[in-house]
């Protein structure tokens, strides 16, 4: 378990230290949801009741690069294979790479929701801790099967391709559920069927958690 | 790259000999099963009530969902061997699989926007099988593509089997998606949901894209093998790297 906590200590370290990535990844989040708003045009209404579908695909899109990065730098000098050499089990990395791309895509959803409050008149306030919870079972959602691709593409010249690839097909049940329950949420809930897609949410997170987990030790087990 | 093992190259040597002497066979069965159960399906009294004659595209689409997902099992099971028995010849049976697989899905999603036109009046709509279908086949394109894109085999072999496993969620998904969640498709078809007149046109096509589907997806197997064998008796040059260092160049 230390191993693990160390793991997501120095993955957030890491980060912290170079603020630029995240922050530039806060921009391109921001700069898609007025892409969003341009494409869509200036109904009101239709930016309103689209407005959860708008935020969870930007961070859906954003996403991919965060991933990307987060086995990228392990690879350089091997410090993977230094990693299992010590040894560090490969499930302490996984779980902490894949809590650490959690925390940070959680930040960059925060970050983009008061942009969609003013874009969009997204109203996450009439139910702060269900939307809490969608926000957190979305982003982990999309964090377990992203750090595993991520781990298994790492090695590729074409990652930034293959990720997406790979990715984006799998969290579509994560993606439809977020955007669902945010939507109730944000918009009213009369027949109480948030309730049910934040069900789905924790069922498809303790599949991706469990599995990918087990997965990634064969990824590295060379 | 690591030397194949003695066990491993007989298990490669087995694998080529049983389909160089039964993947034809396979395919040839399936191509005269599939002619003789369309010519009968079509010429047989229309069973099909509510849809008249655009009902008859279930002998050729039912059959292909059917075999497309038998065939996804195999992969899913190929892969899980090549995970858990550490023998890389899996990996060839596996790669077929995934081509047949996927192309059996794509026929199904064409089929299906057909019969949809003149049924529901549209070519594609927003349902969950529909859409879970096409998700499928693109999890599972994604993998082909993958494997083009590794060049060591120790890693594209690992790397497809873990994805693979991950893109079978997919499955069962589209399987019950019908029974779950609300749909205008059908319930999944099965002999008890068809008229007896339908039962043995239906069972022949499916047969016949059964036998074909393995015929194919041997046919694959064995170029697999045949290139993972070249790739083997490769001399050991430095491996040309996969992660470009603009660096260094």
């Amino acid at each position: 378990m230390n191993q693990l906590w160390t793991i997501l200590a120095k993955d957030l370290r890491i980060e912290w230290r170079t603020k630029t990535r995240i922050f530039g990844l806060a921009c391109y989040a921001a700069t898609l949801l007025l892409l969003f708003a341009f494409a869509v045009g200036p109904d009101r209404r239709m930016l309103e009741a689209h407005a959860s579908a708008y935020v969870w695909m930007s961070v859906v899109s954003v996403s991919t690069l965060l991933l990307a990065q987060s086995f990228h730098q392990e690879i350089e000098s091997d410090a993977l294979e230094g990693m299992l050499l010590i040894p560090v089990k490969p499930w302490a990395i996984f779980y902490g790479k894949a809590l650490a791309n959690t925390l940070w895509m959680l930040i960059l959803a925060i970050f983009t929701l008061p942009i969609a409050v003013v874009l969009f008149e997204l109203n996450p306030g009439g139910s702060p801790l269900g939307f809490s919870a969608v926000l957190v079972l979305g982003c982990a959602g999309m964090a377990a099967p992203g750090s595993l691709y991520s781990g298994l593409t790492a090695r590729l010249a074409s990652q930034q391709l293959m990720l997406p690839v790979l990715l984006f097909p799998l969290v579509v049940p994560t993606v439809l559920a977020s955007v669902k329950a945010t939507n109730l949420l944000c918009n009213g809930d009369p027949m109480g069927q948030a309730t049910a897609w934040l069900g789905v949410l924790v069922a498809l997170n303790l599949l991706y958690w469990s599995l990918c987990g087990f997965l990634f030790a064969k990824v590295v087990d060379e | 790259m690591a030397t194949p093992t003695l066990d491993e190259i007989n298990h490669r040597v087995r694998i080529l000999e049983f389909w160089n002497s039964w993947s034809w066979s396979f395919v040839k069965t399936g191509g005269i099963l599939i002619l003789f159960s369309h010519l009968w399906a079509l010429n047989a009294p229309l069973a099909e009530a509510s849809m008249g004659e655009t009902g008859r595209i279930l002998y050729v689409h039912v059959p292909t969902a059917w075999i497309a997902m038998v065939i996804y099992v195999w992969a899913f099971w190929c892969a899980c061997a090549v995970l858990w028995t550490g023998k890389r010849s899996w990996d060839h049976t596996q790669e077929g699989c995934l081509e047949v697989g996927v192309v059996l899905n794509i026929m199904l999603l064409f089929q299906g926007s057909i019969w949809a036109k003149p049924t529901w009046g549209t070519y594609w709509t927003w349902d969950p099988r529909l859409t879970s279908s096409a998700v499928m086949a693109i999890s599972f394109a994604g993998i082909l593509v993958l494997r083009r894109m590794m060049h060591n085999p120790e890693k594209r072999i690992r790397a497809s089997a873990v994805a693979t496993i991950i893109a079978f969620m997919n499955v069962p998904i589209v399987y019950f998606c019908v029974n779950l969640l609300p749909s205008i498709h059908q319930m999944q078809s099965s002999p008890q949901t068809v008229d007896t007149a339908m039962h043995w046109p239906l069972r022949g096509a499916a047969f016949g894209f059964l036998f074909l589907g393995i015929g194919l997806v041997g046919m694959r197997a064995r170029s697999a093998a045949r290139r993972m064998e070249s790739e083997d008796e490769r001399p050991d040059f430095p491996p040309i790297p996969e992660t470009l260092n603009l660096e260094e160049q």
